[in-house]
């Protein structure tokens, strides 16, 4: 059997695929992120927090009102981005312009409120979510058996960050966002409502992290800390990305996922710092990001 | 100025005195467990209230002395144990010490017990190390250990047939030590372990290592973990459809989280606990009370911390005092008969030796009402799961 580095090549290419999956939620989120930051200058550590709250928005929408998946993956993004709108409009705005560093306290305290109101109510192991009907059984790739419902993550997830970036980088609503965040006066005096701007930007990142949330909800328990672990290594991942870029953040993300799926063959006790170590790496070699702007 | 400092000093003597004088008229008793973390739902806020019920089924005081209860979260980290548990003993009084859920915790809380001589009953850790070598005279081991829970559910996976193993370990004392266990039973019975591999703790994704587990032909997929990362890799097992070609086995699963995963995901599982609220009068009885205040059924681990605190109770009151040598003497001569268990007995290296149950997850279909989940396979009697002699790894019982 073929062998790379003594592990045979199914493995590999097992762990690969497998890497992808993650690789696709690291990438929705730390696009959400990056948009926020990028635009905002917020760092938003509660981004963990509303990944949760989508998970949660989805169970609570199935068990409670009978909403299925399919309209769960639209209508809990947008209860979620509701939330992150209410939040933006009475606390964060009052910290646009000071050290980033008051953005990052604040939504670091919403995340720990929502983490603990939650666990008060569902407790800390959490829920189970069924993969919908639609999405079950598994695709025999040779070298594996990967699920249906993870392809359809990689998917779904590539589709979003695609049509993400579209919209910014491409349309005259992302010009118009840009510039906003260049010189946020000047578009004001072309009588652009910039308030409102960041107001919907803010929404459409959290929007994106109550997104990846539902898509995760059949794949891991639905549970109060399941944001607090994954948004770490998603910060990582927007620093190696550069801080702000979209397409930093896609391609890192999924680079990301790729390179760990690699160590859990070679050295699983390593798996959870493997990202930190690039990290560290590529900060002494480019400190702006592979993507960003120095 | 000067008249400030004298007052700030006044209000710093007064809050001493106080608090010496309360420990004199007062039993303090200490909770330090994981309160928010995977294993909050095992024991956590539901440990503190069976413990508050224990107390109050005691009547409230001992020796004429009123009991109090100290709790603190160790969000599962050695450190906050040992220091909270330290501060205590120094400036609160405290008499006796509960909790620990998390191995490496209860190991750190053990050194600060034989330091302070204050006793130390470890209900939610599982490491058997506890009583063998990170024993101390002042430390009990109360609810379950890595042994029982070995020796329950992987001898009754070999002898229904599952001879090869693949381990699946939580890469700290308690994963660790499970395995161990587990290997020991699985060697002693003509089975054999193919691999293991040791994941960080709170992992979500499980689904690397169970390609892995898979690919190494084992029948049987050990699970040494618990809490959260024994649901997700329990989830992401079925998912995979690793659940049809080899058999998962749990080597610790609390109710709560069958509870968590459904019985759809859990059905046919096999389990070793302790204790299960639904296995006669008495336990029933204890649920139902413990439900009416939480709205969920007790763990092994709830019940637990309710009958360690009633021993100790009992033991403060027959000794008549609450020193620490006393009261370690008490507890390793009384028998101990309530509804966590009958007959059972604290060995010299401070194991309590009780009775163990394998247990097999309900199907949907046979759960007759909620929280209807378990049949009993097979009672263990307590030598057979925890063996009747001290562990020889105990430095201070003599050989």
């Amino acid at each position: 059997m073929t062998t790379v580095f003594g592990v045979p090549l199914p493995a590999i290419l097992g762990q690969l695929t497998l890497g992808l999956v993650n690789g696709s939620f690291y990438a929705l989120l730390s696009l959400g992120l990056a948009v926020i930051f990028g635009l905002l200058g917020i760092v938003n550590f509660a981004h963990g927090a509303f990944y949760m709250l989508g998970a949660f928005a989805a169970y609570i929408g199935l068990q409670v009102f009978g909403v299925n998946y399919w309209f769960a993956l639209v209508l809990a993004p947008l209860t979620v981005a509701l939330l992150g709108i209410v939040i933006e409009r009475l606390l964060l705005r009052h910290l646009y312009g000071l050290d980033p560093l008051y953005g990052l306290l604040l939504t670091f305290g919403i995340a720990l409120i929502a983490e603990g109101i939650m666990r008060d109510q569902f407790g800390s192991s959490g829920k189970s979510y069924p993969v919908p009907a639609l999405l079950r059984g598994v695709f025999d790739l040779g070298f594996m058996v990967l699920p249906i419902y993870r392809a359809w993550v990689v998917v779904a997830s590539l589709a979003v960050c695609a049509m993400t970036w579209f919209l910014i980088e491409r349309t005259r609503l992302g010009a118009t966002l840009r510039a906003a965040t260049e010189n946020a006066r000047l578009v004001q005096a072309f009588g652009i409502n910039v308030p409102l701007l960041v107001m919907g930007t803010y929404g459409g990142g959290v929007a994106l992290a109550a997104l990846a949330g539902v898509l995760a909800a059949p794949v891991v328990q639905v549970s109060p800390l399941m944001g607090s672990s994954l948004v770490i290594v998603v910060f990582a991942v927007v620093v190696i990305g550069g801080m702000g870029s979209i397409i930093g953040a896609i391609v890192t993300g999924l680079g990301l996922g790729l390179i760990e799926g690699f160590t859990k063959v070679i050295y699983p006790e390593a798996s959870n710092v493997v990202i930190f170590v690039i990290m560290a790496v590529v900060l002494m070699w480019r400190p702006a990001g592979l993507f960003g702007k120095e | 100025m000067k008249l400030g400092s004298l007052a700030a000093l006044c209000a710093v003597l007064s809050v001493f005195i106080s608090q010496a004088s309360a420990a004199g008229d007062q039993v303090v008793i200490g909770d330090i467990d994981d309160l928010s973390g995977v294993y909050a739902d095992a024991q956590g806020q539901g440990g503190i209230e069976a413990i508050n019920m224990a107390i109050a089924d005691f009547g409230g005081t001992v020796l004429g002395k009123k009991i109090v209860l100290l709790t603190v979260d160790h969000q599962n980290k050695p450190d906050i144990g040992a220091t909270k548990f330290r501060e205590w003993a120094d400036q609160n009084g405290l008499n006796m010490l509960l909790g620990g859920s998390n191995t490496g915790v209860s190991i750190a809380m053990s050194k600060v017990a034989a330091a302070k001589k204050v006793p130390f009953i470890a209900i939610g850790a599982g490491g058997a190390s506890l009583t063998g070598a990170d024993c101390t005279p002042y430390s009990v081991h109360y609810a379950y250990d890595t042994t029982a829970l070995a020796n329950g559910t992987a001898s009754v996976i070999i002898k229904n047939g599952g001879k090869t193993w693949y381990f699946i370990t939580a890469d700290y004392a308690f994963g660790t030590q499970l395995q161990e266990s587990a290997t020991r039973v699985v060697n002693a019975n003509g089975g054999k372990v193919l691999g293991a591999v040791r994941v960080p703790l709170g992992t979500t994704d499980f689904s690397s290592f169970l390609l892995q587990a898979q690919a190494s032909g084992a029948q049987v997929l050990g699970l040494a973990n618990a809490g959260t990362d024994f649901s997700n890799s329990l989830k992401a097992a079925a998912e995979f459809g690793i659940t049809k070609t080899m058999k998962p086995a749990a080597l610790l699963a609390f109710l709560s989280d069958i509870h968590s995963l459904t019985l759809q995901t859990a059905q046919g599982l096999y389990l070793t606990t302790s204790w299960y609220w639904d296995l006669n009068e008495e336990t029933r009885e204890f649920g139902k009370r413990f439900f009416a205040k939480t709205k969920r059924e007790p763990t092994m681990d709830q019940a637990g911390a309710y009958s360690a605190t009633l021993q100790y109770l009992k033991a403060v009151k027959a000794a008549g005092s609450t020193d620490s040598d006393k009261i370690m003497a008490e507890l390793k001569s009384a028998k101990i008969n309530d509804m966590f268990t009958k007959n059972g007995y604290i060995r010299a290296d401070g194991l309590m030796v009780h009775q163990m149950y394998v247990m097999q997850v309900k199907t949907p279909a046979e759960s007759k009402y909620p929280w209807d989940y378990y049949k009993v396979m097979k009672v263990m009697p307590g030598d057979d799961a925890y063996g009747s002699q001290p562990d020889p790894a105990c430095s201070f019982v003599k050989k």
